[in-house]
């Protein structure tokens, strides 16, 4: 741990991690403008270049998911998404805390485990191609996006109903399931700070929340001195009674034990544990790029999480920003025959012609695990890959677009409206001249980051890293010739 | 439930309404004139009221691609609407009745469809009733053929015609010009000693003295703006349309009734001389005005007035004669 430099030993930080009110004041106005953009959608102006909704969801927050918070916060932007707010107050009964320890919760809902055999991210693997089958029409059709923003709410809010903590964040959200895969690369996490100190806290509160926390003669709690009306039922602070005051948290809404958590892939950043652990054994760091991926998954549903966003980014670089009308028409076109042969198309070059050629690069290499293992590790060397593929194509159509943000920030819902006075200002590419030298830059360093990636993965299992190089070095060559 | 909870709720909640109530409430105080593809929809709403006299102002917007708007027979610049941005034009009626608006920018296959109607309503109505066109005082029957028989073997020209034409004051009239087709003139003209070739020139002389240059400028302007896409800039029926308009078939056609049963075809071919000097000017504005004839021209009798639609056809016949000072 070393490398690492604790953000949360800064009295401010911490202190304002571990109050809810600055991230609930974050969430209120990122809840304020998913629901406008849902709104902009359905009664503002169906031209996607002047809606708010298409503007600020796939240009603005693309831009800033992608290019920032991804590769720098990881799963920052989980921790301030909006989506799961409304079903996660319900399912608590409250939007702040417990009005005390032990208290019993108002919430509603079923809170059932989520089904065991769906406990990893295929289901947002799913999710993801469905989306992305029709992005060419998800992209530039305002009512779409306000139908697929709102569904992603109200399918949030029923999942918490039916499931205990964030069910549609862990295993369904289509954008929660690269983020995580992508957040292993980024040079912030939160981990415990003493592994000891949580094998020994009682009822590990990070996990099971408050209701356990500050007393844990679970046992006792409602029986005098210390409940019904005893200790615990004092209106005095509770830190005057001599309590720990760690009693402002849940238990993890990502279902995540932190003293377990090797890599961000399912931590959301959420904060609770920070709020919630009695022993202020949890910290945010800063650490070294890719930390995570020096220990390769054997997942095989990350494993073609990979896949599917290394070669949605190749796809769409193609279908978006290619010369190719036909094929832009065909992803447009939904229902047509042109558009199932482009599905076909799509959903082949995901699931055989990628995952095929890279299986028949490792299948002649030595070692000593299967063939699965081998292509579920050496798949790790994947991520950085398509993190900075989508760099690279993101960077393409966020700088071509990003001046129409100016005019929908004046005119959001297309009324005529001139709130800046920016609702005239005209298209105009942005920093065309460095487009094609950051683009090139994000593809070399990927392939170098892969390659990298590839070698510590290959000897972590003893074998050879040179298959995965060679076809991390072939889909780079194809996707510059794709950009460039 | 603690103060703090209570707030937050209160807080969220007032959030949540002002954040789905303040855009509903802005939007529907903005009544918009949507534009879209005729195929889509066209105008919505097509049909506008104002009263006479007053100024009527308009919020416009396309909802897909450029679009233009203007009010027929009034002397009127068209405005740009533009995709996603709203234009705003205030109009004043003189006269109660009901106007045409229509589109001014070649938006689509069907954009000569993409009309709507302005309901002025006042009480100086005018009980004047409306003089018959041309063509219906003379009972023409505008979809019966009308070919020349007999075609020149070169391109008249009024330039050679003046030469010949000194006796020819009657001929020369607004009246005849209006009411014969070039080849009617040239049929008169056998009795005199001209030469087939020398009374074709006489024709387009005539029919040049029945132009003023600023007429066939604005008849110029016009085509352009309304003709071209379907016709073509050179009067070849070859348009930037035509073949879409042949291709389209029935699907994008209507009848007067909106039936579908009616087939597009490709655009007439103004270069044609059998077509164009077999028709009189005055077949030609009843072409215009009521369009039709089983094909997918528009009718323009809402949109154009007399002037222009006269200034338009003195426009196509220079397709068929050489002018002089020519205007192409």
């Amino acid at each position: 741990m070393s490398n690492r430099i604790e953000f949360t030993r800064s009295p401010f930080i911490k202190n304002a991690l571990k109050s809810r009110y600055p991230q609930l004041a974050v969430f209120i106005v990122m809840l304020i403008g998913y629901i406008f953009a849902i709104l902009a959608g359905l009664i503002g102006t169906p031209v996607g270049s002047r809606n708010f909704s298409i503007v600020f969801v796939w240009i603005a927050w693309w831009a800033i998911l992608i290019l920032v918070a991804v590769p720098f916060f990881g799963r920052g932007w989980c921790a301030v998404c909006p989506i799961p707010l409304p079903g996660e107050w319900l399912q608590r009964g409250a939007i702040l805390r417990p009005e005390r320890s032990g208290a019993k919760s108002k919430g509603r809902g079923l809170n059932l485990r989520w089904p065991k055999s769906l406990r990893n991210i295929w289901m947002q693997n799913i999710s993801f191609l469905l989306l992305a089958l029709f992005s060419s029409v998800l992209l530039t059709t305002p009512n779409i996006t306000s139908i697929v923003l709102a569904a992603m709410l109200f399918a949030a809010i029923g999942l918490s109903m039916v499931f205990e903590r964030r069910a549609f964040c862990r295993y369904l959200c289509p954008v929660g399931g690269f983020i995580g895969l992508y957040s292993q690369t980024a040079p912030i996490e939160l981990r415990i700070k003493n592994k000891q100190v949580c094998v020994t806290c009682e009822g590990k509160p990070c996990y099971n929340g408050a209701s356990t926390l500050g007393f844990p003669l679970r046992g006792l709690r409602d029986t005098p001195p210390f409940g019904k009306r005893g200790l615990l039922d004092s209106p005095l602070p509770r830190r005057t009674l001599g309590l720990r005051s760690a009693n402002s948290g849940y238990g993890c809404p990502w279902d995540v034990f932190p003293g377990g958590l090797t890599k961000n892939t399912y931590c959301g950043l959420c904060m609770e544990c920070i709020r919630t652990c009695p022993h202020d054994n949890i910290a945010i760091n800063l650490r070294p790029f890719s930390a995570d991926l020096a220990k390769p998954s054997t997942r095989i549903d990350e494993a073609f999480k990979a896949f599917i966003m290394l070669g949605s980014a190749m796809i769409y670089a193609g279908v978006l920003l290619g010369p190719w009308g036909a094929l832009k028409d065909a992803a447009y076109n939904v229902g047509t025959s042109a558009w199932f042969t482009y599905a076909v198309v799509f959903l082949a070059i995901i699931f055989v012609i990628l995952p095929g050629f890279f299986t028949l690069g490792i299948l002649k290499t030595k070692s000593v695990l299967s063939l699965k293992q081998r292509f579920a590790s050496l798949a790790t060397a994947l991520i950085p890959l398509g993190l900075m593929f989508w760099v690279a194509f993101s960077l393409s159509f966020v700088l071509t677009n990003a001046t129409y943000i100016f005019a929908s920030l004046s005119d959001p819902l297309g009324l005529g409206w001139n709130l800046f006075g920016t609702a005239n200002a005209a298209w105009q590419p942005m920093l065309i001249s460095v487009l094609a030298p950051a683009q090139t830059l994000a593809l070399v360093g990927g392939l170098i980051w892969s390659a990298r990636t590839a070698q510590k993965a290959a000897s972590e299992i003893k074998t050879s890293s040179i298959p995965v190089i060679i076809f991390c070095f072939a889909a780079t060559l194809v996707m510059l010739w794709l950009l460039l | 439930m603690k103060r703090s909870e209570l707030l937050t709720r209160i807080l969220i909640t007032v959030a949540v309404l002002g954040a789905v109530g303040t855009p509903l409430f802005l939007w529907a105080r903005t009544p918009l004139i949507h534009a879209k593809v005729a195929e889509d929809g066209g105008w919505s709403p097509d049909v506008i009221r104002a009263n006479a006299g007053e100024p009527l102002t308009l919020h416009l917007t396309s909802d897909d691609v450029v679009h233009g708007f203007a009010v027929g027979q009034m002397d009127m610049q068209g405005v740009d609407v533009l995709p996603g941005k709203v234009a705003d034009i205030t109009l004043t009626f003189d006269k109660p009745g009901i106007y045409t608006f229509y589109c001014t920018r070649w938006c689509g296959l069907n954009h000569w469809r993409m009309r709507g109607t302005i309901e002025v309503s006042g009480s100086n109505v005018d009980t004047q009733p409306v003089p018959a066109p041309l063509y219906v005082s003379l009972g023409l029957d505008i979809d019966a053929p009308h070919d020349a028989p007999i075609l020149p073997s070169q391109k008249p020209s009024a330039i050679r015609g003046q030469k010949f034409s000194t006796n020819l004051p009657i001929l020369q009239s607004p009246d005849f010009y209006r009411s014969h087709s070039p080849y009617q003139l040239f049929d008169e003209l056998t009795s005199t000693s001209f030469t087939e070739s020398q009374r074709w020139d006489v024709v387009a002389y005539v029919w040049q003295s029945n132009a003023t240059p600023e007429s066939l400028a604005n008849g110029q302007r016009l085509y352009a703006q309304n003709c071209a896409a379907c016709h073509g800039e050179n009067g070849a029926g070859n348009g930037v349309f035509a073949d879409d308009l042949a291709a389209s078939g029935e699907s994008s056609m209507q009848t007067m009734t909106g039936s579908e049963d009616m087939m597009m075809q490709t655009p007439v071919d103004f270069t044609d001389p059998a077509r164009m000097l077999g028709a009189s000017p005055a077949l030609l504005q009843g072409k215009i005005l009521r369009g039709g004839m089983g094909t997918g021209m528009p009718m323009w009798g809402s949109i154009f007035t007399e002037e222009q639609i006269w200034d338009l056809v003195a426009y196509l016949y220079s397709f068929q004669f050489n002018y002089q000072g020519a205007v192409r």
